[in-house]
C-alpha cells in the first residue's frame, strides 16, 4: 500500500488555498450529508440496527477463522474458487495468475478499494494486462491518473469541465466539436465507450461489501449497474476482497444492507444489491463460467484483540468523512492514503505502518462527528487517541513537541508554577498584542499562527484567577 | 490440502485473538446458527396488512424512480405495450423463458424478439420476478433458465412483472421466498433491484441511466384478492 501522509501538512496547506477543491467539497453538505439526515430520520429502528450491527460484527470477528472456513467451504461447494492472500503482492498475482490462465486481455473492474488498496491497476499494467474502471467516478480518476480522493464518490474533487477535457482527450473517435458541458452528455459518451468494454471484456473483477458464511456469497452494492455488467458478462468473474468483510447468514447481511446506503448516500436502498454465487449453473443461460474469490489479510488479522480492533466493523459507507470538518477543509488526496478521513486516518497506520501514516492521527479535531454518525458505532475519536499515544510511546513525535508537552506535565502538576506561569503568559501576550489585540505572529507557536491569528487573553487575569475572584463575593 | 497462505491467515487470527482452533463445541453451536438464521431488527416497514404491504410497495418503488402500473392478470401484455408506446420505446421486446410470460404477445401490440438472453443492442428487456419488497419498493429477481441476469441489465428500458401475491414485507421475508424456491443454496446471481440505474459522479448531480438500464417500469398483477388495486 503505498502511502504518503507525511506529507499530510504540506498537502493540506494547498489543499485549503484550491479554490476549486472547496467548492466540489461544499456539495457534500447538501448531498451527502443532508440526504444521510432524512433517510436516518425516517426510520425509528436505526439506533436498534446500529446495536445490532455492532453485535452482530463483533461476535463473527470474534470466530472469524469459523467463518472464514465456512465461507470458503460454500464457495467450493457451489463451483467457486477461494484464494488466500496474506499481502498485497499475493493478491495481485494471484489475480494475475488467473488472467493469464484464461488468455485475458482486457479487464474490466467495479468499484474495489480493496483493488486501490493493493495497487491492482498498476500491477496489471505492469504485466500486459489492461484494467479499465467502469463506474463512472473510478473511470474519471483512471483517465486522469489520480487516485480517488473518497471512497464512494472517487471522482468528488473533479470539475465537471475537467471531466470533458479528459473526456476529449481519451475518447478520439468521437467529433472534437461535440457539445460536452451537461453532466448528461459526459454520462451518455462514458455509457457508450464503456459498454463496449464490457461486451469484450475476457475478465471481469468486483469488489465485494459483504461476504456470506451461510451461502458462499459475495455481496456488491452499487448504483449505476457496472458492477453487475462487469460480473455477468466476461466468463471470469474474479471477486478481490478481505477477510473482514464476512457475516454469517442472509439475515446477518440485512442489518448491514439497511444500515449502508442510508449512511452513504441516503437511499433506503441502493439500486442493485447483488449476491453472487459460484459460476453460472449448467442450465443458466448467462452469467460467468468461472467464480474466484481472493481474500486479503493486508495487517487485518493484527488488528484482531487490539485497541483498534473495531474498526474491522467498518462497512465503508463514508458517513464518518462526510461529516469529519478536517475532509471537509482539505479534500481526500491531502491524506496521502486511499482511504482517507477519519476511517482512513485509523485504518492507514494498521494496514501500512505508523511511521508511514505519521500525521494522520493528529488530522483530526477529536470533534467526534464521526463516531456519532458511524452505523457500525466505531470509536473512531478513540482509537485515533490511541494511535496518537502509540506515535508518543514510540518517539515519533518531533523532540520539540516532545519537550513541550514535558514542560507542560510538569508544570501541570505543580498548581502554584503552573498559575504563575500562565498569569505571567497571559500579561506577556496582552503586551505583545498591543491595541490590535490579536497576534499574527507567536514565537514557536508559527506553525499555529501561519493560518490564523491567536486572540491576546481578555483582561482580568487567567480563568483561575478570576474564578478566584468570583468565589469570594 | 495444506495452503501456507491460508494457514498463515487463520493462524494469524488466532494468535491475535490469543486462542487456539476453537473447540469443537464451539463450533457446533456456531455452525447451528448458520443453519437457523434468525432475523435480528425488522423494522415497521417490513410489517402490515397484505393491502398495506402492496401499496407501500408502490410508494417506496415510486420513490425510488421506477414507474408502476396496477393490473388485472389479463392485462399484462397491453400494459407493457401502451408504457411502451407512451415512452416513445420500440415495441419489440426481448422476454424472459419464464412460462408466466408466455402470452404476452397475445394481443398484437408486442414483437417477441427473443426468449432468454438478451443481445447487447436489444432496447427493452421484460422479466418476472420472484418477489416484490414493501420495505423499500424494490424487486427480487433470481437468476435461471427463466430468468437470465443480464436481462436485468442490458437494456435500456427494463420492464419487470410482478404479482400482487409476490409482494412481501421486507428482506426477511425476501430470504424466506428464496429459501423455499432454492433449498439447496441461491442461484448464481440475485438482484436486489430498486429504481433504474443512476450516479451521482459528476459533481454530485443525480442522473438516471447510468449503465444499467435508464427506465424500470413494473407492471403489478393485481392477483391478491386481499390486496385490491384502490
Ligand atoms: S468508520 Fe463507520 S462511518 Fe466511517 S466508513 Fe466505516 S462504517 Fe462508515
Amino acid at each position: 500500500m503505498h502511502v504518503t501522509s507525511r506529507q499530510f501538512k504540506d498537502n493540506a496547506r494547498g489543499a485549503v488555498a484550491d479554490a476549486n477543491l472547496r467548492q466540489s467539497l461544499a456539495t457534500m453538505k447538501t448531498g451527502f450529508r443532508a440526504k444521510r439526515g432524512v433517510a436516518v430520520a425516517a426510520l425509528p429502528e436505526f439506533e436498534a440496527l446500529r446495536e445490532a450491527g455492532k453485535a452482530m460484527k463483533d461476535h463473527t470477528l470474534a470466530h472469524l477463522d469459523h467463518y472464514l472456513e465456512r465461507f470458503e467451504e460454500k464457495v467450493t461447494a457451489s463451483g467457486g474458487h477461494v484464494h488466500w492472500a496474506p499481502d498485497a503482492d499475493a493478491a495481485c498475482r494471484t489475480v494475475l495468475d488467473i488472467c493469464r490462465r484464461h488468455n485475458a486481455r482486457l479487464v474490466t473492474k467495479g468499484k474495489s478499494m480493496v483493488a486501490e488498496e493493493i495497487e491492482l491497476n498498476a500491477f496489471l499494467q505492469k504485466n500486459g494486462i489492461e484494467p479499465v474502471e467502469t463506474d463512472l467516478g473510478e473511470y474519471i480518476i483512471q483517465l486522469r491518473h489520480e487516485l480517488p480522493s473518497h471512497i464512494i464518490a472517487p471522482a468528488i474533487h473533479v470539475r465537471k469541465d475537467q471531466v470533458a477535457d479528459s473526456f476529449r482527450d481519451t475518447h478520439t473517435q468521437f467529433p472534437a466539436d461535440r457539445p460536452l458541458e451537461e453532466p448528461r452528455d459526459l454520462l451518455d459518451e462514458a455509457r457508450t465507450v464503456l459498454r463496449d468494454r464490457f461486451l469484450t471484456a475476457d475478465v471481469g473483477i468486483t469488489g465485494a461489501n459483504m461476504l456470506i458464511a451461510e451461502t458462499g456469497s459475495t455481496v456488491i452494492v452499487t448504483n449505476e449497474g457496472n458492477g453487475d455488467l462487469t460480473q455477468l458478462l466476461p466468463r471470469v468473474h474474479i471477486v478481490v476482497t478481505s477477510i473482514d468483510k464476512v457475516v454469517p447468514t442472509l439475515e446477518d447481511s440485512s442489518i448491514v444492507l439497511r444500515l449502508l446506503a442510508r449512511s452513504a448516500t441516503g437511499q433506503p436502498m441502493s439500486t442493485y444489491t447483488t449476491f453472487s454465487t459460484g459460476p453460472r449453473r449448467p442450465e443458466d443461460p448467462d452469467g460467468p463460467e468461472h467464480f474466484h474469490v481472493v481474500l486479503l489479510d493486508n495487517g487485518r488479522s493484527r488488528m484482531l484483540g487490539t485497541q483498534v480492533q473495531d474498526v474491522l466493523r467498518c462497512i465503508r459507507c463514508a458517513a464518518c468523512i462526510n461529516h469529519c470538518p478536517i475532509y471537509g477543509a482539505v479534500g481526500g488526496h491531502a491524506y496521502g492514503s486511499v482511504y482517507p478521513g477519519p476511517i482512513g486516518s485509523v485504518l492507514t497506520p494498521g494496514l501500512a505502518s505508523l511511521e508511514e501514516a505519521a500525521n494522520l492521527p493528529n488530522a483530526s479535531t477529536l470533534c467526534g462527528r464521526c463516531e456519532a454518525v458511524c452505523p457500525m458505532k466505531i470509536p473512531l475519536p478513540r482509537m485515533l487517541r490511541h494511535w496518537r499515544e502509540e506515535e508518543f510511546a514510540r518517539h515519533l513525535v518531533p523532540a520539540r513537541a516532545r519537550w513541550g508537552l514535558r514542560l507542560w506535565a510538569f508544570t501541570a502538576r505543580r498548581p502554584a508554577l503552573y498559575r504563575f506561569g500562565t498569569g505571567l503568559a497571559a500579561r506577556a501576550l496582552r503586551l505583545l498584542g498591543g491595541r490590535r489585540g490579536r497576534l499574527a505572529r507567536l514565537p514557536l507557536a508559527g506553525g499555529w499562527t501561519r493560518v490564523r491569528d491567536l486572540p491576546v487573553p481578555e483582561p482580568g487575569g487567567t480563568f483561575m484567577a478570576r474564578y478566584k475572584r468570583r468565589e469570594t463575593h | 490440502m495444506t495452503d501456507p497462505a491460508r494457514d498463515s491467515i487463520l493462524n494469524g487470527i488466532r494468535a491475535a485473538l490469543r486462542r487456539g482452533p476453537l473447540p469443537a463445541e464451539t463450533r457446533a453451536a456456531l455452525d447451528r446458527g448458520l443453519a437457523a438464521p434468525a432475523p435480528a431488527v425488522v423494522p415497521a416497514i417490513a410489517r402490515g396488512s397484505r393491502a398495506a404491504l402492496v401499496a407501500r410497495f408502490v410508494v417506496n418503488a415510486e420513490a425510488a424512480a421506477a414507474t408502476v402500473a396496477r393490473v388485472a392478470p389479463a392485462a399484462v401484455g397491453p400494459a407493457v405495450a401502451a408504457y411502451l408506446r407512451d415512452h416513445n420505446q420500440p415495441t419489440r421486446v426481448a422476454v424472459a423463458a419464464d412460462a408466466r410470460l408466455d402470452g404476452l404477445a397475445d394481443s398484437g401490440l408486442l414483437t417477441v424478439e427473443r426468449r432468454g438472453t438478451p443481445a447487447g443492442d436489444d432496447a427493452v428487456g421484460v422479466g418476472h420476478a420472484l418477489a416484490g419488497l414493501a420495505e423499500t419498493g424494490t424487486l427480487l429477481m433470481a437468476s435461471g433458465p427463466d430468468s437470465p441476469s443480464t436481462l436485468n441489465m442490458l437494456p435500456d428500458t427494463h420492464i419487470v412483472v410482478v404479482r400482487a401475491r409476490d409482494v412481501v414485507g421486507g428482506l426477511e421475508d425476501g430470504w424466506a421466498r428464496l429459501r423455499t424456491a432454492h433449498p439447496d443454496g441461491p442461484p448464481r446471481t440475485v438482484h436486489f433491484i430498486t429504481g433504474p440505474s443512476r450516479t451521482g459522479d459528476i459533481e454530485q448531480t443525480l442522473q438516471l441511466g447510468a449503465h444499467g438500464p435508464r427506465r424500470l417500469h413494473i407492471v403489478l398483477v393485481d392477483d391478491d384478492p386481499d390486496a385490491p388495486a384502490a
